[in-house]
């Protein structure tokens, strides 16, 4: 199996995680596309491993998956955070900051 | 020596060319779904797919790592956490900059072309495949193991006081100030004969719920005894809820046996 399919496959799922990045308002699906992009990296890494024969992509991959599990965690708490004081997980309400 | 029978399709390439499919129908329908919940099931679904290509690609470790970590522990508080927030949320679809939603779709779609443009034709040799690289070191967690302990073993400590820190992090985040003092028993008494003295309610426990022969839970409201319904029999979650036993059913054996006394009175004026 060539790693070009699996290339263009990452390619395209890091695309539609910056289209659900870019189109939804809710902060939890907002997550939720930075995760498929970062998934889509670590698809990458597992192809390129595979292509030159080095477990390196591998070992890189398992990285970005701890990062993100801590990632999810901190962000996760800050949305249950603004939803406790704004009732509202929309990234549209959360604009206490602006002046 | 080549063999004398080569399969024309690989296993790996039957699996990508199921998966690579749902995993790009699973991230549209996460896009797409209007419902915070129905989008963290498709992002499972197009995790569990990675998976199964990660098994496909000669990593066995990161595709159980994916399962356990991805869909496992990280999509169940994504669940979690929609629970919290509502699960009937629906967000607003009214765009707040005008034209963004077809400006990001066609950002993204040049950015797919790019991508794709780019990244074709990136490999002009097979893949090396990585049993050279197991063999090294006796084994694939073998390698994975001397890899993550040897050469990235400062980078995985740093791991180690990244996630703690995530975890105190989300404790003292997610940790809600109690702003009001607790209610104890004496104050709750307090406030029960203040309502008495000011509106006269009952300071007493209220009654229970309706137990009948063929109705005793806790939503079946209690009767009170002219037939009608004791509203403070039922809690107010419930009552919100709807009833699920017909008040008026529920009161036609006591109906009955009122028109009989009412009968015989009758007969006693005769």
């Amino acid at each position: 199996m060539n790693s070009e399919a699996y290339v263009i496959l990452a390619a395209i799922l890091f695309a539609i995680g910056v289209l659900g990045f870019l189109v939804r308002r809710n902060a939890l699906v907002l997550f939720m596309s930075v995760e498929l992009m970062l998934n889509s990296c670590n698809l990458l890494f597992v192809t390129f491993a595979r292509q030159w024969g080095n477990l390196d992509g591998q070992v890189a991959s398992f990285f970005v998956m701890v990062v993100a599990a801590a990632e999810v965690v901190v962000g996760l708490s800050i949305i249950v955070a603004i939803f406790r004081t704004r009732r509202s997980a929309s990234v549209d309400n959360a604009n206490l900051l602006k002046f | 020596m080549t063999p004398l029978l080569t399969p024309l399709v690989s296993g790996a390439a039957v699996a990508f060319w199921i998966c690579a499919p749902l995993m790009v129908i699973g991230a549209l329908g996460m896009v797409l779904a209007r419902k915070a919940v129905y989008s963290a099931l498709f992002l499972a679904l197009v995790m569990v797919c990675l998976a199964i290509q990660y098994a496909a690609q000669d990593a066995p470790f990161l595709f159980v790592v994916q399962i356990i970590v991805y869909t496992g522990a990280i999509m169940m508080l994504f669940l979690f956490v929609v629970m919290l927030v509502g699960v009937d949320a629906e967000e607003s679809f009214v765009e707040v900059i005008k034209g963004q939603r077809v400006a990001s779709v066609l950002a993204v779609l040049g950015l797919v072309i790019l991508l794709v443009a780019g990244l074709s034709r990136t490999f002009v040799t097979a893949p090396v495949g990585l049993e050279a690289a197991n063999a090294s070191a006796g084994g694939h967690v073998e390698g994975i193991a001397a890899l993550i302990f040897g050469r990235y073993v400062l980078a995985f400590e740093a791991c180690a006081a990244l996630l703690i820190t995530a975890a105190v992090g989300a404790m003292v985040l997610a940790h809600g100030e109690r702003i009001t003092p607790r209610k104890d028993q004496t104050s709750r008494a307090a406030e029960r004969m203040a309502a008495y003295a000011a509106t006269g309610a009952h300071p007493g426990p209220r009654p229970n719920s309706g137990v009948f022969a063929r109705h005793n839970s806790i939503d079946t409201p209690a009767l009170l005894p002219d037939g009608t319904v004791a509203k403070e029999s039922l809690s107010d979650v419930l009552v919100m809820r709807g009833p699920s036993a017909d008040p008026n059913e529920l009161g036609v054996a006591n109906a009955a046996v009122h028109k009989e006394i009412a009968a015989s009175t009758e007969g006693e004026d005769d």
